[in-house]
């Protein structure tokens, strides 16, 4: 499952790339939680733009990602997700995470 | 009814089966025509409903998953999955949005609302140390538009 992680100074940007399933998603959960524990960001971005599938463990996987973002006073945005990754999103309501006020310049002011 | 197509898989209970279940349901019933929107429903709900058959049915170990497509006049098509694994006590209770037995907090407990909101039907059946099994019916409307 391959996701490239870019590490700034107050946020961390995965971009996910091809099929997010229960098969793959632990190991994109490690990577990602390792660059979070590494950088403590006050932001980690999820970027979907490159993502092809996902069904409800992509939910589970942005769900425990938000939690850990939560102990660590930060925030999580999603960016980029198609349209067929926004409806399996919005079945868990957490499309508030692609909301404009999310985005990345307003939640570093 | 009988159906004018079918086609019969099983496969071993494994994580990196999911992928080929989906994309082999979506390889059959391509033939329809149907478009982007309507295949990537029907993949998400078969995946949902192979994850369920590895991670509940078979937690205890690898067994088969069974699935069954057929294709009726009028595009509609029905998918059975079916494991001979544990089965649910409470299908109802099981169905409810966000419930779960994962208790890792990584799975979201979405699955069977998955499958309810992206097809047209959905019926569970299960018996307690049987096994349990979906059957997920959607018509393709779309004819490639």
């Amino acid at each position: 499952m391959p996701v490239d992680i870019d590490i700034e100074e107050r946020s961390v940007t995965a971009y996910i790339s091809g099929e997010i399933d229960h098969h793959n998603a632990g190991e994109l959960r490690a990577k990602i939680d390792s660059a979070v524990e590494n950088a403590y960001p006050e932001l980690l971005v999820l970027d979907f733009g490159a993502v092809t599938f996902m069904d409800s463990s992509g939910i589970g996987l942005v769900m425990g990602r938000y939690k850990l973002m939560q102990n660590l006073r930060g925030r999580v945005a999603i960016e980029n997700a198609p349209r067929a990754i926004k409806k399996v999103m919005r079945m868990a309501g957490i499309e508030k995470l692609l909301s404009a006020e999310n985005r990345r310049e307003e939640s570093l002011v | 009814m009988k159906p004018i197509n079918e086609m019969k898989l099983s496969f071993e209970s494994r994580s990196c089966n999911e992928s080929f279940a989906r994309s082999a349901v979506a390889a059959f019933i391509a033939v329809l025509d149907p478009n982007v929107e309507e295949i990537s429903d029907i993949k998400t709900a078969v995946s949902e409903a192979v994850t369920n058959c590895i991670v509940h049915g078979y937690r205890d170990g690898i067994g088969k998953v069974y699935i069954h497509v057929k294709i009726f006049e009028g595009a509609r098509v029905s998918i059975n999955i079916k494991d001979k694994g544990c089965g649910i006590s409470d299908v109802k209770k099981a169905m409810e949005p966000l419930y779960t037995t994962c208790e890792t907090g990584e799975r979201a407990g979405l699955g069977f609302s998955i499958m309810d909101s992206f097809m047209d039907k959905l019926k569970v059946r299960s018996t307690p140390g049987k096994g349990t099994s979906v059957t997920l019916e959607k018509s393709i409307v779309s004819k490639g538009n």
